[in-house]
């Protein structure tokens, strides 16, 4: 990269000396790092939107190079939005980056539709690494690559040393919507079926291994992917698919508890047929964790009309992200809002959202 | 999941059930002493299993539950303190002290951080030389050993800015307490299998010759548990008092010598307060005379033993196996675990955070 010859407000400079004059030392500024100034909207701003930023993003909307992006829309459209804070930004299998691309576009699936533009907020603490930015730009165009969603609008801010943890990603997302009828827990109804599309936890326990440095055997990778394709096939197959969670934060837990209470009525599931991988579930026992409340990127139930289901596994499985789908249980009219489990050895429990933090126990 | 699920199969957990049925002839009421075998009961309904003349009823085995709120106050205080850092395992982070928890003491700027290991505090003493740092010892014989490894040694390497806040409690003590208290309904004892995988079970054995009931050490999945009641109830049918090692593939009667001989060397036997169950001379460990400069209490002040007032809570009565969580006026309404009375609804292993989880209905009932 070129040298800038230009002092910011706040310029960080070195002097150094140059090899063959040393009569003449010049200031340099340190290019490596993410100063105050590249978020100042002047020449370093540029300069990275430059570098970084258009060749990864690179489509015609950034190429008008305007305030916002302008589109045709036309029908039903679904729009999210979501905030990435993860710590560590890379852990086994994924990084923030193609997590903020993964997780909205799996937002507007869930909404029953079909991912079309993002826009990419940035916030950078100063002192990053512009290597660590290039790599977390990289992960998100490969994302969109994947998903065929194009960045078409964003945003970039740097605050003070120590004001944020590395960086910040916010993306939003429209697409347009596929399901006939809209999508959603109001629409779930007694007997419909629970289909989970893979195992549990992978996400959350890679990322807990990684921050807390835990000494595994076992390689965890987050299961961070896209949902759309298993998503779209059901709807196009006209599978009367009632609602659709993915299951981020607070789990697979969390995701039933909020539909059975906006359906009114009771989720049951069976542990038996709940799939944890077997390093997963042993260090959720290691550290006191259900795999239940444990986070996911890749994972999402899909609540449809009982007559459907046969037909509705075959299209889960069939598509790799989906591929160890299973039914997990049902909805009845029992206690508005309970989720219910046997357990394994044929008991029955409440399955509850997960109180405050996720602390690993004593003993 | 080899170890485990062997451990989870139903026809076997129905096998188990059908057995103790079958040689239960009169009701029979026993205690499983450890939090982490409570919640194995609700979690997976093994209560729902038994007969119905077999009661389990919940011990005091959470090590969380049971330390004192003078101890959570000073761990707040030194909290506080500019420079302090306070490490501690996760779960303290929300036991309610008189006016606040470590969890708000550090959203308001304290420097409390969550370890894995008592070894990591070292490691944190190590890297912050201009900084106290601390860590919240608690635990049962579970966690004494390592904790002992930690203040060994920070005294070998002469880490001058490392100190313990020591609450360990000890698990005989308490059962012989809970036997001697008048009323006592206990008819015999599923001990824990990981604190006797440290100690061994010589000292149980001298508990049931004494007080003439059964003691089953007993491992913590469904099926261990199920084994460990069945072993229990044919004693009592038969009239025996003897200790039983149900969890044979991790106990021996003589223990783990070596973490043994590292909490001798670091610990010593005191009188401890516990929450819920008032004084019990000798239940507890202090540190040794040799290792008193790495004491908390000796820098920054003893925690003054006292007792306290639980007011509405019954948690006491709860940790003393008398009340079942969901016999408490207060559960599920007044008492959740996000606004709690007391620290049996906050903690991981607490009794009424395991009803409050899996068996939050009206009247606590069972739902089939």
């Amino acid at each position: 990269m070129p040298p800038i010859s230009v002092i910011d407000d706040k310029p960080e400079v070195q002097r150094v000396s140059d090899a063959r004059d040393d009569h003449c030392p010049v200031i340099r500024e340190d290019h490596t790092i993410i100063r105050l100034a590249h978020g100042g909207g002047g020449r370093a701003m540029a300069q990275l939107l430059e570098d970084v930023f258009r060749p990864a993003f690179d489509n015609p909307w950034l190429e008008q190079q305007h305030d916002g992006a302008v589109f045709d829309m036309s029908g039903a459209m679904a729009f999210t939005t979501d905030s990435y804070v993860v710590r560590p930004l890379f852990f086994p299998g994924a990084d923030i980056g193609a997590m903020a691309v993964h997780g909205t576009v799996n937002d507007l699936a869930m909404c029953g539709a079909e991912p079309q533009y993002l826009s990419a907020g940035f916030i950078l603490e100063e002192g990053l690494p512009v290597s660590t930015l290039r790599q977390v730009v990289d992960s998100m165009a490969a994302a969109a690559r994947e998903e065929k969603v194009r960045i078409v609008t964003g945003d970039l801010k740097v605050v003070e040393r120590g004001k944020a943890d590395g960086l910040y990603i916010n993306t939003a997302g429209v697409g347009r919507v596929l399901a006939p009828q809209p999508v959603g827990p109001g629409r779930v109804q007694e007997r419909d079926r629970i289909l989970l599309s893979g195992d549990l936890g992978r996400h959350g326990v890679a990322v807990m291994a990684a921050r807390e440095k835990l000494d595994l055997e076992s390689a965890i990778e987050s299961d961070c992917a896209s949902v759309v394709s298993p998503v779209r096939a059901l709807l196009e197959a006209g599978i009367a698919v009632h609602c659709l969670r993915d299951l981020t934060r607070g789990g697979l837990a969390s995701a039933l508890v909020e539909i059975a209470e906006t359906a009114g009525l009771e989720a049951h599931i069976r542990e038996a047929d709940i799939p944890v991988r077997e390093d997963v579930s042993a260090v959720c026992e290691l550290l006191g964790l259900d795999p239940l409340h444990v986070a996911n990127e890749g994972r999402f139930i899909a609540v449809v009309a009982a007559e459907h289901v046969g037909q509705a596994m075959d299209i889960l499985k069939r598509h790799p992200v989906s591929e160890s789908a299973r039914e997990i249980g049902h909805f009845v009219k029992g206690t508005p809002g309970v989720v219910t489990a046997s357990s394994m050895i044929g008991g029955s429990r409440i399955v509850d959202r997960l109180s405050g933090e996720q602390l690993p126990r004593i003993c | 999941m080899k170890y485990r699920d062997e451990y989870r199969t139903p026809d076997a957990a129905r096998a188990y059930a059908d057995a103790i049925a079958r040689i239960t002839t009169r009701p029979w009421t026993l205690m499983e002493v450890c939090g982490g075998q409570t919640h194995a009961i609700v979690r997976f309904g093994i209560d729902q299993l038994l007969p119905e003349s077999v009661s389990l009823i919940h011990g005091p085995g959470c090590p969380v539950c049971v330390t004192p709120i003078a101890y959570i106050d000073k761990a707040l205080a030194i909290a506080s303190l500019p420079g302090a850092i306070l490490c501690t395992f996760g779960d303290m982070l929300r036991v309610p002290g008189t006016n606040s928890d470590l969890s708000a003491a550090r959203a308001r700027g304290a420097d409390v951080r969550v370890v894995y290991s008592p070894l990591e505090a070292l490691t944190v003493a190590r890297e912050n030389p201009g900084h106290e740092v601390v860590f919240f010892a608690v635990g049962f014989e579970t966690t004494a050993p390592a904790n002992a490894m930690a203040v060994y040694q920070a005294e070998r390497e002469g880490l001058g800015n490392f100190s313990v806040l020591v609450s360990q409690v000890l698990v005989p003590p308490a059962v012989r307490s809970l036997l001697e208290r008048p009323g006592n309904r206990i008819d015999g004892f599923l001990a824990a299998g990981h604190v006797c995988a440290i100690t061994g079970y010589e000292e149980y054995e001298l508990i049931a010759r004494r007080h003439r009931v059964p003691i089953v050490v007993t491992g913590f999945e469904p099926l261990d548990i199920l084994e460990g009641v069945y072993r229990c109830v044919r004693q009592l049918e038969h009239g025996e008092s003897s200790v039983e090692n149900q969890y044979s593939r991790a106990v021996s009667r003589p223990g783990n010598r070596m973490a043994q001989q590292v909490m001798e060397a670091v610990f010593q036997v005191v009188p401890r307060q516990w929450r819920g169950m008032g004084h019990i001379p000798e239940s507890g460990l202090g540190l040794a005379p040799a290792y008193r400069s790495l004491d908390a209490e000796t820098r920054f002040g003893a925690v003054r033993d006292e007792n306290e007032h639980q007011g509405e809570c019954l948690s006491g009565s709860v940790l003393r196996g008398e009340t079942r969580p969901d016999q408490c006026p207060a559960f599920g309404t007044r008492c959740t675990p996000e606004h709690s009375l007391g620290v049996t609804m906050v903690s991981e292993e607490g009794a009424c955070a395991a009803y409050f989880r899996y068996r939050r209905q009206a009247g606590g009932s069972t739902r089939e």
